[in-house]
């Protein structure tokens, strides 16, 4: 396969496992008109390369009642000499309990999203790991209340009712 | 009652015979749709509520809204290089179905000939009886990819054919005409002064070559009614908004049957319509990609169950040949629909050169579609003389309906 051909193929297969993450290998190329060979390699390489990190399910977890506790924390960090932010971002995202670490621009430095079982965890994960490192120099916590929408997914039952005539012109 | 005999004469949609046989059974799994299952983008959806508030209830111009009409205009320009005139060459219209039904009227005077390839669309033969004119059929073939040829075309013109209905990508075999083959029509229609309405609202479901405008042929603009909409494109089709656009003395007369009997294209819908064309390309292009994979989930299925489908260019719908069944196309769509409970339409329904094969949608989510074809499968080991067609696994059945243009 030339390396344009490759590269559309790969962004191609990217999208749709980004869309679901459980399609086959053999229904994905059909799918795509690819070869099923073509389409196994291009997987591979991804995952070789790092580009799939992970396959993963986005789940509506209030659904099921489960008593768990998101903090999204705006972290401003003094940066470090010829690390910039980087050393800090690691340092944090190592936590287990981080989600996700994100360098952001506006009135705060760091976006870190935290997940815990109970609030006083979360808390307490700020309090004792995360404001006591030396470049952070603010937090600001706001507790999660309600997802809406995640990755793409809207956290609403449409309508499951087709409302079309089961045969049209 | 005495009704008047043309509509007398005008047979009921064969689809509405099945769609009564299917209302009746429960657990159906339809494959008979002729919409997309989208729902409009939410941008459109949310435009209109905008609208409702703001109460955008009033008549528009009967030509519809200028707004509408200049974005439509530049939105042709830059997709296939056709320059109208957003005040005298564009109208808006209550779907692509309004337009065609205009354009007949328009154009005909009792016993002009229109020359139809078929199969096609349920409504146009039908609605060239009811502007008095004649249809006149010309079968195309699965060997040539359900697309006319020009010689034959040519061979049905008489001194009172007055018009060419197109429409590619076409409904239901899921062709495309590519550059060369319509210019060879375009050929015809200048040698013999035809009007070629061209009815492309199928245009953005085109998978494999860019769509070519019958306008965009060198001289063609002249003589083309483009017929377009957004029913398709950007999953409106109960939205009820079309357009025509073509030459100022023909959409003239349009707009005054128009004017009399519609006034105007829903206000509402009008203005989400505006909202689509300037804003909807990121929609269109999603919904594209995921009729792409239906599609080839479909007719790889189809090929795999042994009923030889050639890869349908556009549309969304597949047209596989049910002859190894040894049943006829209405045939089996009537034991699969009691047997297997799955509906699909019979290719006679849309006229000559449909018989033995029938028009599938992939309008569906692929889950759907996989339980279709579970069932079909079923269906047809359960089938008395049933000699699958062999198709190398894995391989398409390609007829000239996927050449590129
Ligand atoms: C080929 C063709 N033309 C026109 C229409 C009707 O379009 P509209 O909803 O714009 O009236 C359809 C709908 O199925 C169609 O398939």
């Amino acid at each position: 396969m030339a390396e344009a051909e490759r590269t559309a193929l790969t962004r191609r297969v990217l999208r749709a496992l980004e869309k679901d993450a459980r399609l086959p290998v053999a229904r994905l190329a059909v799918m795509l008109g690819a070869d099923e060979a073509e389409v196994a390699e291009v997987v591979a390489r991804c995952e070789r390369a790092g580009i799939i990190r992970r396959y993963k399910t986005v789940v509506a977890w209030d659904r099921l009642d489960e008593a768990r506790v998101t903090a999204l924390i705006d972290v401003s960090v003094s940066p470090q000499r010829d690390v910039g932010f980087d050393q800090v971002a690691v340092r944090i995202a190592r936590f287990p309990e981080v989600r996700s670490v994100q360098l952001v621009s506006g009135g705060s430095d760091l976006r870190v999203t935290i997940e815990g079982n109970t609030m006083h965890e979360v808390a307490e994960f700020v309090a004792r790991k995360l404001s006591p490192i030396d470049a952070v120099t603010a937090t600001n916590t706001h507790f999660l209340l309600r997802t809406y929408k995640e990755d793409g997914e809207v956290f609403v039952d449409e309508p499951a009712a087709d409302g079309r005539l089961p045969v049209s012109p | 009652m005495r009704l008047s005999r043309v509509v007398q004469e005008v047979p009921p949609s064969g689809i509405r015979r099945l769609f009564d046989l299917v209302a009746e059974m429960d657990d159906v799994i339809s494959l008979g749709v002729g919409e997309p299952d989208f729902l409009a983008p939410w941008r459109v959806r949310e435009s209109a509520v905008y609208g409702l508030e703001r109460g955008r209830g009033s008549y528009t111009s009967n030509s519809g809204l200028l707004e509408l009409r200049e974005a439509i205009a530049a939105h042709i320009t830059r997709r296939d290089g056709v320059a109208y005139a957003p005040r005298d060459e564009i109208l808006v219209t209550v779907g692509v179905s309004e337009a065609l039904d205009l354009a007949l009227r328009a154009l005909l005077d009792p016993g002009d000939e229109v020359i139809v390839p078929e199969p096609c669309y349920v409504s146009y033969v039908p609605c060239v009886r009811f502007a008095a004119g004649v249809p006149v059929a010309l079968p195309t073939r699965a060997a040539d990819g359900f697309v006319p040829q020009a010689a034959e075309v040519e061979r049905l013109v008489t001194p009172r054919t007055r018009a060419l209905l197109l429409n590619y990508p076409n409904n239901p075999t899921g062709a495309t005409m590519g550059r060369a083959e319509l210019m060879a029509l375009a050929d015809v229609a200048a040698r013999h002064d035809l009007i070629v309405i061209s009815d492309e609202i199928y245009d953005r479901l085109s998978y494999d070559a860019a769509h070519v405008a019958f306008a965009s042929l060198p001289g063609m603009a002249e003589r083309t009614l483009l017929l377009n909409g957004f029913s398709k494109a950007y999953a409106m089709t109960g939205w009820r908004v079309g357009y025509a656009a073509g030459p100022a003395p023909l959409i003239a007369a349009m707009t005054k049957i128009h004017q009399y009997t519609a006034l105007c294209a829903n206000r509402n819908a009008q203005e989400a319509a505006i909202e689509a064309l300037r804003h909807g390309e990121a929609d269109v292009v999603a919904m594209v990609e995921d009729y792409d994979a239906r599609r080839r989930v479909i007719v790889d299925g189809f090929n795999r169950l042994g009923l030889p489908c050639h890869l349908p260019a556009g549309a969304f719908y597949a047209f596989p040949s049910v002859a190894p069944t040894g049943l006829s196309a209405g045939e089996f769509t009537e034991r699969l629909l009691r047997e297997a409970k799955v509906a699909v339409v019979p290719g006679d329904a849309f006229g000559a050169g449909g018989e033995g094969h029938v028009r599938c949608s992939y309008a569906y989510g692929i889950g759907q579609i996989e339980e279709a074809l579970a069932r079909i499968g079923g269906f047809l080991e359960r089938l008395d003389g049933f000699v699958p067609a062999t198709v190398p696994a894995g391989e398409v059945v390609a007829a000239g309906a996927s050449r590129p243009g």
